[in-house]
């Protein structure tokens, strides 16, 4: 089974998102790159299909600018076999997104496609469950355990008050959870043998869908400063102020 | 030459292994540093990840990349907050086995090479004696033939790692000194395992770096075969020459690397803390010395890659790779001793680390190799000034 693996570039989780000062977006200038770490673990899930034997071939397929070869070289060096770059120097939005990875996988055709459930960049949680409506796949979102039985995914999703376990038919489309498993390091033998891996450069005219922005963002600003708190000297006095500020009846 | 940015595969390396590094904090080194225990499991991450046969060749389990890519390495290790202690841990796998891939013979290289770099076989690395020093020509370790193979009786001091090595590369006298047309000829190299019935380690108290100790060896009688002699006999102390220049380009990365973690840690709290009503990284008596510390690392950095560069070009690199070693050691240190300075009281608290960094960072200064002989080095071998010595 051919496993297809969507993963983004995004800015890297240890950095601290600065706005620009005239409020359009995030200062992404000089700014360090990652593979988002939800569709690195999406890659980690594949590989370990693969070494399963549940899994015969994965493809990471990113959309973006051409450095997004450094974050598919990340997901070949965990264990990808190729990778296809759709090169894109525009904010897509997801619609958008989804409809490029729908063309993607059906020149692909392949039998499951694992995606982060999210990128920490623009947080929209939202890629995969468009990608199931274009295509017509079932979904299985927030997946923490996978669990291949023939021609099903058993997919259990966390969700409020317990855990959720889907049958899905394959092909599906599986969103990943931060608790489906520990991504590896990529050992520097694989960084290496991943240099030598094919990366197929498609623009995204290729596709021929339709890209036009259909939100508009008014504008970006930094989250307010946390005012500081008072210290009061006994229970009543928390009490009395909680009540004042209306916080308790 | 490129230096900054790195190539592809080194930047892709240096992020690797900072993200290995990042799993050991603060405190875990801390804890090392009390405890004295050597850091395993750090050591089998940085094993699993490919790291010790980075400079070795593909045929042995190796990468067959060369000193820019061990230094770039050793750089993140030591940077990462791991200090020597994290380096060290690893450093003598690194290239310690080179005269065994350089001079070895390809049964030797075939039964030796591969363990080393799966980390299965830990070596050590006994060369100083404490009646030599520097003076590795006037060393007292004799290897005698006994029938087909050598007995080999004397003393080791600084030893890296010999309470945890199963294996040994050793340097002894083979002919006596007064038989040899030079000093520094009659000296043979020997790769053989850690018989404890016939070697002593015993740990040296130090200042720093607990965790990676480092030993007097009392070495009785040593049996090795003829199949442990690494090199023609006679020929240690060129074969060992040979691997001086790495050593000290890793040393000096290893230094860079712990400067610069000092550092961002003294330009983080400089930031922060305020007396006074602001920042005291506003005061320029503070701030100056973490500037010109960044001068000094930066300056530093370059000559450790133009040495590395040079190593791996297999051009001569003598005078880069000691000026390196030298600078690298010194602005490494500077830093440290910045850092502790701009902490002021807190500078002094284990808490804030840089006192650590401080007293790793004279390792380098006195390790592998005085700076006085580096200076001796320079002044002979570059502007052609009589020997002093």
């Amino acid at each position: 089974m051919k496993v297809l693996v969507p993963v983004k570039r995004v800015i890297d989780y240890n950095v601290k998102a600065r706005v620009k000062s005239d409020e359009t977006g995030v200062d992404l200038a000089n700014v360090k790159m990652s593979i988002n770490p939800f569709c690195e673990i999406a890659v980690e899930e594949a590989v370990r299909m693969k070494e399963k034997g549940l899994a015969s071939e994965i493809v990471a397929v990113s959309i973006g600018p051409a450095q997004a070869q450094e974050t598919l070289r990340n997901a070949l060096a965990m264990g990808a076999d190729r990778g296809i770059l759709i090169e894109s120097d525009m904010d897509l939005e997801p619609l958008a997104v989804a409809k490029l990875l729908k063309a993607a996988i059906l020149a692909e055709s392949p039998g499951l496609v694992i995606m982060g459930k999210q990128a920490i960049d623009g947080d929209n949680n939202a890629v995969g469950q468009m990608l199931s409506a274009l295509l017509g796949w079932p979904q299985a979102t927030f997946a923490s355990r996978i669990e291949v039985q023939g021609e099903r995914a058993m997919v259990t999703r966390e969700v409020d008050g317990g855990l959720q376990t889907l049958s899905v038919p394959m092909p599906a489309i599986i969103t990943a959870d931060l608790r489906l498993n520990e991504p590896r390091y990529a050992s520097l033998p694989n960084i290496m043998k991943a240099r030598k891996k094919p990366i197929d450069m498609k623009k995204t005219a290729d596709y021929g869908v339709d890209l036009a922005p259909r939100l508009k963002v008014l504008k970006v600003t930094e989250p307010p400063g946390r005012k500081a708190g008072i210290k009061v000297e006994s229970v009543e006095a928390l009490v009395q102020q909680l009540k004042t500020a209306g916080v308790i009846g | 030459m490129r230096i900054e940015p790195f190539n592809e595969i080194v930047t892709a390396f240096r992020e690797q292994i900072g993200r290995i590094c990042a799993q050991y904090d603060d405190s875990f080194w801390l804890e090392t540093d009390e405890s004295g225990v050597f850091p395993e499991r750090f050591v089998a991450d940085i094993a699993k990840a490919g790291v010790l046969g980075v400079a070795m060749p593909e045929i042995y389990g190796g990468l067959g990349l060369g000193l820019v890519e061990a230094a770039a390495i050793m750089q993140t290790i030591s940077g990462s907050g791991a200090g020597f202690s994290g380096a060290s841990a690893v450093h003598l796998n690194i290239f310690g086995p080179k005269p065994i891939e350089k001079f070895g013979t390809e049964a030797q290289r075939q039964a030796f090479l591969p363990p080393l770099i799966a980390g299965t076989d830990k070596m050590c690395f006994a060369v100083t004696e404490p009646n030599s020093g520097l003076d590795t020509a006037s060393i007292e370790t004799r290897a005698e033939r006994d029938g087909a193979g050598w007995v080999i009786s004397g003393r080791k001091i600084w030893t890296t790692g010999a309470q945890r090595a199963n294996r040994i590369l050793l340097i002894a006298r083979t002919t006596p000194r007064d038989q040899c047309r030079k000093p520094t000829q009659g000296l043979t190299l020997f790769y053989a395992d850690m018989n404890r019935a016939a070697i002593d380690a015993k740990p040296i108290p130090k200042m720093g770096r607990k965790a990676v100790e480092c030993n007097t060896l009392f070495i009785d009688g040593l049996r090795v075969s003829d199949e442990s002699r690494i090199g023609a006999e006679g020929e240690g102390f060129r074969i060992l020459l040979s691997g001086l220049n790495p050593e000290r380009v890793l040393f000096a990365a290893e230094a860079v690397g712990l400067g610069q973690v000092a550092l961002a840690r003294a330009a983080r709290y400089a930031g922060e803390r305020v007396v006074f009503g602001r920042p005291i990284g506003m005061n320029q008596g503070v701030a100056h010395p973490l500037a010109r510390a960044w001068a000094e690392l930066s300056a530093a950095e370059l000559l450790v890659y133009k040495a590395a560069s040079l190593f791996d070009a297999n051009a001569e690199c003598g005078a880069e790779a000691n000026a390196a070693k030298y600078f690298g050691a010194e602005a490494g240190f500077r830093a440290c001793e910045a850092a502790v300075l701009a902490h002021g009281g807190m500078g002094y608290a284990k808490e804030y680390q840089v006192e650590r960094y401080m007293r790793e960072a004279m390792i380098a200064r006195i390790a592998p190799v005085s700076r006085e002989m580096i200076l001796n080095y320079i002044a002979e071998r570059v502007l052609g000034l009589p020997k002093s010595y």
